[in-house]
């Protein structure tokens, strides 16, 4: 499996550690009631077909990455910076 | 038998070699099964089950029945195909699956048995009485499973792993994968030629065609003239994985005597922006009684053996074929002089011009011969013949190579009028078929397939490219007539290896294994070490008829990788022995070793574990006197492997406390604070000191476990959430050497040293300071409840300024202290590390939920404030004291004195153990049901692997100086 990082071009997977689901971005506001944290820590669904997940570029650049890949067919449909969303912020 | 100026060997270089303990002669470029059939020797195995004699079926990596152990040195290769391995001055090979010999195994009495042993027979006979299983059946079978042994001893042959990187990769070196590689090569396109032969050139090589050596020698010698271009001879592709990379295992020295250094096999990953599969077609043998004999082989292999080697695989040769194609090999064998007795063609139609007889309607019904095939028995459309021949070849067609682009679980397309599987575009992405592995069987066909697919790789990479002219081919149609068994009573092997017969498919379907996937387990067929090459299209076609479906419908089983065998060593090349993890060592691993202590590992690292004195003979001797040494003068310990994360930046403040659950923004410049680090799901991630250096940088200090995993956690905090703050901050851990200096004397020890005294350097202050002349980091810390310090210097400088700091602490009384010391120290003290912090515990777990700040979010608040990570009935951290001076061991656990010792009754866990020599007894640090409510209480330690039990009592996790006046001091 092979990966495109943004900043480091396409790499092989061993460069990278992976984390899991997107969800893991969409952190709760202050004061949010459990459930909301229940549903970013916990809920996962599990789709065959597209997934977005996140991985680590933990031997190249630190750079952590939004790929887009389908579980069925193995594409990797989009890779991109996690750092360059928009409305990260806290 | 030799033919004179026939095959690619090189006559002038004889080679001598033994089988089976006998001397034999062959020529440099001979395969094993080459020169052993050069020399008269038919019978070389003996089959997986049935354990009958057994010859060489083909020329290739196909091979079911020439299977032999190679042995080299101390280790031995099984299942080596004697059709791959090239014969090398020295090499010895021995026949395998046979006992006390090959000619005479005593195992062939289960050829007698063979009524018995039909397929399912383990299921059905082995089911009753039960307890039989595994006292009795299990071993039995075991015994007599198998093929080659391997030595019982490790592997200590040695392999390689390597990468490789192209625009263009062709598998297989045949017409079309020359003109690929040709095409694309002359558009400058970087191209991969990987063919699994020692020679290039595929079919053309043996076929005897018209477009012979010459061309392949010119297309060969201007690829390799080539800068963008590499020929990978002896380089099997045995795996198509995801985003173009391809899986290839090198023969690098398996056709060599074994020498230092020289790797058997290179394990290949090679990543293709596009792939050709030109893997070429295997010929399908006929079923029909007997055809397993030494002396029946492949049509195309005695070709192969003829223009190749120039060995002839008999002196009276016969052909049982069903098309057209297979007459080239009668024909070329005629030409050098060999006598062919007849063609028994299956077609009613098919031409009878030859210089042989020829029958039409024709089958071979049985064959006679024990050791060797002698005669074969027939019909045709005028009645039963016999025919007395030592070699019948067979040819019920051809099967193109479509495994590699299965791999990803695509299903190859039936194609009616080549009665043969082939694969179709979108199998694997960035993947073309192209010659006969696609179905084109003729070699024009083929060179132009090979053309067209390079070109249409190459507009796929954004490149043109313009078709070299084709030379002249032959270009015959093939005409074939499927034919998969010839009716009859008697066993037709259909799968070689593992012996599967007509008889077994079709009894797994009468007996409702209908599926192909069904039938194979049942009968295991495809399942032996060959994968079922030659016997997969065959078995499912026979399936297909005893079910009344069409092939097409029937479909095929699942195509996996490897395509053909891989060992293990190759595999896991570089990870023997030290290669299995890098190993990083402290700036002061070679004067701890100097002193004799033992090295222990923590994660990568190696640290000292203690210091041995003369006359000490146990770990704790050592260990006891240097906590005693640090807690009454001075003790020097290398915590360089502690993680080093310098954070700066004017929102460096915001982000620690962000990520810390106590406040970083109002610790003074020049201070150090303990921080907590939680995961997001509330549990603690990490702990340590942090430094504030200037107003915007901070030095973050992580555990030597989790410093990886902080590091991690910071990225994904900073650029998850907060990536418009301005702050960075990188890993510093190998800049820096770090020790600590601990004891009443270590102010002493330091100003000894320093450029200039330290006299007031309060606890939690840092400093910068000077030894000889060069700059150090100088923190006022303790993990051992002394008066402690760290300092920290260039790693270039960490081994001079270490051994300084021993010499002048050993002139104090003092001296370094290890692991055991330190672990011994922190325990009396209550301090936690990852063997508390272990992942499922909380904030207020250790007693610290009030260092989770209510002024601030942080990472971690919210979810370590749900119910059920906060209250009584959680397990907190204590100390325990045994009741009487007895040892007790981390992993025991805990219960009420008077309850029942069962898993319901569980009060909690113990963590860590020591024996304290300062407070001469053993001490605990467990997790206890409300632990902190439960102090001067006693409770039961019950360990069953060290078969302890002994009453403890609860005490604050704090055991020595709970003040702390002595770390203040």
């Amino acid at each position: 499996m092979r990966l495109t990082c943004p900043l480091c071009g396409t790499r092989d997977r061993r460069e990278f550690y992976y984390s899991g689901s997107e969800d893991y971005l969409n952190r709760p506001t202050e004061g949010a009631p459990i459930e909301a944290w229940d549903d970013m820590l916990h809920l996962r669904t599990n789709p065959a077909g597209v997934t977005k997940d996140l991985w680590y570029h933990e031997t190249g650049c630190g750079s952590w990455l939004l790929v887009t890949r389908n579980t069925v067919t193995h594409a990797v449909l989009a890779t991109e910076l996690v750092a360059a969303r928009k409305g990260g912020a806290v | 038998m030799r033919i004179a100026a026939k095959g690619l060997i090189d006559r002038t270089k004889p080679v001598s070699f033994t089988f089976d303990g006998k001397s034999y002669c062959g020529f440099h470029g001979d395969t094993l099964a080459s020169a052993l059939m050069a020399n008269g020797v038919r019978l070389v195995g003996r089959s997986f089950k049935y354990h009958r004699p057994r010859g060489i079926l083909t020329a290739g990596p196909e091979e079911p029945n020439a299977m032999v152990e190679v042995l080299d040195g101390a280790s031995q290769s099984p299942n080596t195909r004697a059709t791959v391995q090239e014969i090398y001055d020295g090499l010895a090979a021995q026949s395998q699956n046979r006992w006390p010999s090959l000619r005479y195994d005593l195992l062939s009495v289960n050829d007698l048995a063979a009524p018995f042993l039909s397929a399912g027979f383990y299921y059905k006979t082995f089911m009753w009485p039960r307890a039989f299983w595994e006292g009795l059946y299990e071993p039995l079978i075991r015994r007599a499973a198998g093929l080659g042994r391997l030595k019982p001893q490790n592997e200590t042959a040695s392999y390689e792993k390597a990468f490789a990187f192209c625009d263009l990769l062709v598998i297989g070196s045949g017409p079309a994968g020359l003109m690929a590689a040709l095409t694309a090569a002359r558009a400058g396109a970087h191209v991969i030629l990987a063919e699994q032969d020692s020679v290039m050139g595929g079919h053309l090589l043996s076929d005897g065609g018209t477009l012979g050596m010459p061309w392949v020698d010119a297309t060969l010698a201007e690829l390799r003239a080539l800068p963008n271009v590499r020929l990978m001879a002896r380089t099997t592709v045995v795996g198509a994985y995801d985003q173009g990379t391809y899986a290839a295992l090198e023969r690098v020295g398996r056709h060599l005597p074994s020498a230092p250094h020289l790797p058997r096999e290179c394990f290949w990953r090679i990543v293709a922006g596009q792939a050709i599969l030109s893997t070429g077609a295997l010929e399908r043998p006929i079923a029909f009684e007997n055809n397993d004999r030494p002396g029946i082989m492949l049509a195309s292999a005695a070709l192969t053996y003829l223009n190749r080697f120039g060995v002839v695989p008999g002196q009276k040769i016969t052909l049982f074929a069903n098309n057209d194609h297979a007459r080239q090999a009668v024909r070329q064998l005629m030409a050098a002089g060999v006598q062919v007795a007849a063609i028994l063609d299956s077609r009613a139609d098919a031409s009878t011009v030859d210089d042989c007889p020829v029958y039409l309607s024709a089958a071979v019904t049985d064959t006679q011969g024990r050791h060797g095939l002698t005669q074969i028995s027939g019909t045709h459309a005028g009645g039963a013949f016999q025919i007395d021949t030592d070699c019948l070849l067979m040819s019920g067609g051809w099967n193109p190579l479509v495994n590699i682009a299965c791999h990803q679980n695509a299903r190859p397309t039936w194609r009616e009028d080549i009665a043969a599987f082939v694969p179709h575009s979108g199998m694997v992405p960035g993947l073309t078929a192209a010659g006969s592995a696609n179905g084109a069987f003729s070699t024009h066909a083929a060179l132009r397939e090979g053309a067209d697919a390079a070109i249409a790789a190459l507009t796929e990479l954004g490149r043109s490219a313009t078709a070299p002219d084709l030379p002249q081919a032959e270009d015959a149609p093939y005409r074939l007539q499927p034919l998969w068994a010839v009716p009859g009573k008697g066993r037709a092997w259909l799968d070689f290896a593992n012996d599967v017969t007509v008889k077994d498919v079709k009894l797994a379907a009468q007996e409702g294994y209908t599926s192909v996937e069904h039938m194979k387990r049942y009968t295991t067929q495809g399942m032996a070490p060959d994968q079922g090459k030659n016997s997969n299209v065959a078995a499912l076609a026979v399936l297909a008829d005893a079910t009344g479906r069409g092939i097409a419908e029937t479909g095929t089983t699942t195509f996996r990788a490897p395509f053909t065998p891989v060992s293990i060593g190759a595999l896991g090349a570089g990870g023997q022995g030290a290669g299995f993890a890098p190993q990083r060592y402290m700036t002061s691993d070679q004067a701890s070793r100097d002193r004799g202590a033992p090295m222990v590992e923590a994660g990568l690292w190696y640290r000292p574990s203690y210091f041995p004195k003369p006359g000490e003979t146990t770990w704790r001797q050592s260990c006891d006197r240097e906590v005693l040494m640090v807690r009454s003068s001075v003790g020097v310990a290398d915590v360089s492997t502690l993680g080093k994360i310098d954070i700066q930046g004017p929102d460096a403040a915001r982000f620690l406390d962000f990520v810390y659950t106590n406040t970083f923004s109002t610790l003074p410049v020049g201070r150090v604070r303990y921080g907590l680090m939680l995961r997001e799901d509330g549990f603690v991630l990490d702990d340590g000191t942090t430094a504030r250096l200037g107003d915007t940088h901070y030095l973050m200090t992580t555990t030597t476990a989790a410093a990886g995993q902080v590091m991690r956690h910071l990225d994904f905090v900073h650029q998850a959430y907060c990536s418009d703050w301005q702050v960075r901050f990188i890993s510093v851990t190998e800049s820096w050497a770090q020790f600590a200096v601990a004891g009443p004397m270590a102010k002493m020890l330091l100003n000894a040293l320093l450029d200039e005294r330290i006299d007031d350097f309060p606890f939690m202050t840092y400093g910068e300071v000077s030894v000889e002349g060069v700059k150090a980091r100088l923190f006022r810390i303790s993990f051992s409840g002394e008066e402690g310090y760290e300092i920290a210097v260039p790693t270039a400088y960490g081994e001079a300024l270490f051994r300084d700091l021993l010499a002048k602490a050993e002139t104090l009384g003092g001296g370094a202290y290890g692991m055991e010391a330190l672990n011994v120290m922190r325990i009396e003290k209550g301090f936690i590390t990852h063997a508390e912090i272990h992942g499922r515990i909380t904030a207020f777990d250790i007693g610290m939920a009030k260092m989770v700040a209510s002024k601030k979010d942080c990472i971690g608040k919210a979810a370590s404030q749900r119910p059920g990570l906060i209250g009584s009935e959680r397990e907190q951290l204590v100390g325990l004291r045994p009741v009487t001076k007895t040892d007790i061991g981390a992993g025991a656990h805990l219960f009420n004195p008077g309850d029942k010792v069962e898993r319901v009754n569980d009060q909690g866990y113990v963590t860590s153990v020591c024996w304290s020599p300062v407070l001469e007894t053993y001490l605990g640090l467990a997790f206890l049901k409300d632990g902190r409510a439960r102090h001067g209480q006693r409770v039961r330690l019950v360990d069953h692997m060290r078969k302890t039990d002994v009453l403890c009592e609860v005490t604050d996790p704090v055991f020595l100086d709970p003040e702390g006046a002595k770390l203040r001091a």
